[in-house]
């Protein structure tokens, strides 16, 4: 794993893992304990509150920074709602309204919800497979209004919750929002697919870190593990298997880091900026589906065991193809905008970047 | 060891956009007074003497080299976007290419002066043909059981043996070959070969073509007897090429001709499709631009890390594996997606004649210049298993 990187604030968020959210570790608690003390450190690095502005309570880092540590956050299966909450900060700052000093979640995640603020103020609609809905406090909800887009802080103690035991075990729920007032509601100019395409940046960045993580692990089993009395990795089919699993590494790293990159740079989302979000979203989620299947080949029978890590980093990269628009969305509009573009002006948007 | 793979986040300067804007013009031009089709691979000849010469006189050849031999000095990121125009476009690149990629850069390192002086301005110029002598009948992919013979003799040496596989052969001036000085000794299995330049006039070599199945003639036997080759054509140590091999690679292997090869291949599936396609129409395409979006950012990485020094032999592997896989399908991933196309839809012929083509060579993608088992063996020695 990269020990050290051009970026403080990922550097700062890998010491807090290592010491408070050590996936062994994590995996044999027996209850929740270790959750406290992880939070509290990392909200007094500043980290669940990086993309909040200072003047909104929050630490005022950079896209950048918060994508950085996202990544890191993938390489620790990490099991509490920093993504999230960098979501749902970002979400409220945008809208102008201050970020509460809680752990948060962001609604909706699945395409087809809708969530709207009706004119006496208060909610309708509800919001499936929320991640973290049964930890987090406070909900950052995007909602439409009869006068467009509107951003809504809502206590998650005012909803009811529909707990959904998804592939991963983060606390989903499904929210229902019917008739909840928000603390607060302002009109935002961030709209579904901007919500959508920076949560599926987050998801492709968290998958990528946890494919590192994968590999690294397998590689060193493969060259511990005797089977034939031989190193199982010293066999060319498990050789060939891990070449694949790298390639895989190798992709989801590249493209979710290429449109961290892009998204941190753009003003809006244009086709350019649409082709690397997406395609983050779509080429992990396929990385994190061959390559949870050929890090499970190496492990065996052990790797299907709960006692054992690997199913933190596989379950959670599985389910975090569903959040934020899943990769067949996101390739038929993907396929819908460069069919619309037309031939010609295909080469030239894939050359933009 | 522990697997680090490292993908730096490269964007090409605004310089390579200016260049590109020029490529595309050039390139334009020469589509338009008939130089070649880029919508019919199979068809013309991939190289061009004349095109090759014009290339050279814009200086897009050698462009990376010092300026004394021809070159102009410019990065290897500019060198990118002038292979990635020229590929997509289906240019005939074919007479220069080699000799730009790889022959170029082995002569720049371990050429003598006064042939570096001779033969690298000719190359800038677009005037040279090289081929890669590595492959023999019974040394394909383990190329240290390379066993053509080069016997040491007053003021040279004779080849006696043959070369196969060799690309271009048939059209080249001059061949990088590597021939057998020594025996193999037990400690080191791959000493006992070295690097030559051979002039492929040399009285003595015979050039017997081979056909590929899908009707093109690219490579060639090359046949050496008693063919002579002068001591200064001698390229680095004697017995000791081994030892060479060499960050080049690295560059063969991550250039986006890795994945562009049939380019043709989406731009006729996307005027298949039309402006608005179905959903699963749409699903498909979608997936493709993902995937190769996803593996020219990784190229561009790659280049960009090695311009910087850096040394991504892994990364470089991993391109052209996942590329070459990726290239390999597309011809069938494309037929697929085009299977409910109406039969009448304009660009019909094309692309059935395009598919045809490119599904002819897609299972050569896999062995040229490395093979898949070859490079995930080198994957898996950079992750530590070796």
């Amino acid at each position: 794993m990269a020990e050290g990187s051009d970026n403080l604030v990922a550097d700062a968020a890998a010491r807090i893992f290592a010491d408070l959210a050590d996936p062994q570790i994590v995996n044999r608690a027996k209850d929740g304990g270790w959750k406290a003390p992880l939070w509290t450190a990392l909200t007094e690095a500043g980290l669940p509150l990086a993309w909040v502005p200072d003047a909104l309570g929050g630490s005022g880092a950079t896209i950048h920074d918060g994508f950085a540590v996202l990544g890191v956050a993938g390489r620790h299966a990490l099991a509490v709602p920093l993504a999230e909450t960098l979501l749902a900060g970002w979400l409220l700052a945008r809208a102008g309204i201050a970020a509460p000093a809680t752990a948060m979640t962001v609604a909706p995640v699945r395409l087809h919800d809708r969530v709207t603020l009706r004119a006496d103020g208060t909610l309708g609609g509800s919001a499936a497979a929320v991640p973290f809905a049964v930890e987090a406090e406070h909900v950052a909800v995007l909602a439409d209004s009869a006068n467009g887009p509107v951003v809504a802080l809502v206590a998650t103690r005012d909803c009811r919750l529909t707990p959904r035991h998804g592939i991963a075990d983060d606390g989903g729920a499904t929210i229902a929002f019917d008739g909840v007032t928000p603390l607060k509601h302002a009109p935002t100019t961030i709209d579904r697919d901007a919500l959508m395409l920076t949560g599926s940046v987050a998801r492709a960045l968290q998958t990528a870190g946890a494919l590192e993580a994968i590999l690294t692990m397998s590689v060193a089993y493969a060259n511990e593990r005797v089977a034939f009395e031989r190193k199982i990795g010293k066999f060319q089919a498990v050789q060939q298997n891990l070449a694949r699993l790298a390639g895989e590494v190798a992709a989801a790293l590249a493209v979710s880091g290429s449109a961290a990159d892009a998204l941190a740079q753009a003003g809006e989302i244009d086709d350019a900026v649409f082709l690397e979000a997406a395609s983050a979203k779509i080429r992990c989620a396929e990385a994190a589906q061959e390559g949870a299947a050929i890090a499970h080949q190496v492990f065996g029978a052990i790797g299907f065991t709960k006692e054992h890590v690997l199913h933190r980093f596989t379950l959670r990269m599985l389910a975090w193809r569903d959040d934020f628009g899943n990769e067949s969305h996101w390739a038929a509009e993907l396929g819908r905008r460069v069919a619309a573009r037309g031939a010609d002006d295909f080469w030239p948007l894939v050359a933009s970047r | 060891m522990t697997a680090n793979l490292q993908f730096d986040q490269i964007r090409l300067p605004p310089e390579c956009e200016a260049l590109r804007e020029d490529v595309r013009a050039f390139l334009a031009e020469e589509i338009a007074a008939g130089t070649f089709d880029p919508y019919r691979p199979g068809h013309g000849d991939s190289h061009s003497r004349e095109f090759s010469r014009r290339v050279g006189a814009k200086g897009w050849i050698g462009m990376t080299w010092p300026k004394k031999y021809g070159g102009r000095e410019r990065s290897f990121l500019e060198r990118y976007v002038v292979t990635e125009e020229f590929r997509v476009a289906n240019a005939p690149v074919r007479l220069h290419f080699v000799a730009d990629r790889q022959s170029g850069p082995v002569l720049l390192k371990y050429a003598p002066e006064h042939v570096k002086q001779d033969i690298l301005p000719r190359i800038c110029r677009g005037e040279l043909c090289f081929v890669i002598g590595m492959s023999e009948p019974n040394s394909g992919s383990d190329l240290f059981a390379a066993n053509t013979k080069a016997t040491k003799v007053d003021g040279g040496f004779r080849i006696n043996g043959s070369k196969i596989w060799t690309s271009n052969a048939h059209i080249a001036d001059y061949m990088l070959g590597l021939f057998r000085t020594s025996a193999p000794t037990k400690e080191n299995r791959r000493h006992g070969l070295t690097q030559f330049l051979v002039d492929m006039k040399t009285p003595g070599i015979t050039v017997n073509p081979i056909y590929q199945m899908s009707g093109q003639h690219d490579f060639n036997e090359v046949v050496f007897d008693d063919a002579f080759v002068p001591d200064d054509h001698v390229l680095g140590e004697i017995d000791g090429a081994w030892k060479q091999a060499t960050s080049e690679l690295a560059y063969e292997r991550s250039g986006p001709e890795r994945f562009l090869e049939t380019f043709y291949v989406m731009l006729e599936l996307i005027r298949a499709l039309g402006p608005e396609p179905d959903l699963r129409g749409a699903e498909g395409l979608g997936r493709l631009v993902a995937q190769l979006h996803t593996l020219r950012r990784m190229s561009v990485s790659v280049a960009g890390m090695l311009r910087a020094g850096k040394e991504p032999v892994v990364e470089g592997s991993l391109v052209k594996d996942l590329g070459t896989i990726w290239e390999q399908k597309l011809p069938h991933r494309v037929r697929e997606l085009t299977a409910f196309v109406a039969p009448e839809t304009g660009n019909r012929e094309t692309l059935d004649e395009q598919l045809a083509f490119a599904t002819m060579i897609a299972p050569k993608l896999t062995i040229q210049g490395g093979t898949t088992e070859i490079l995930r063996g080198i994957i898996a020695r950079g992750l530590g298993l070796r």
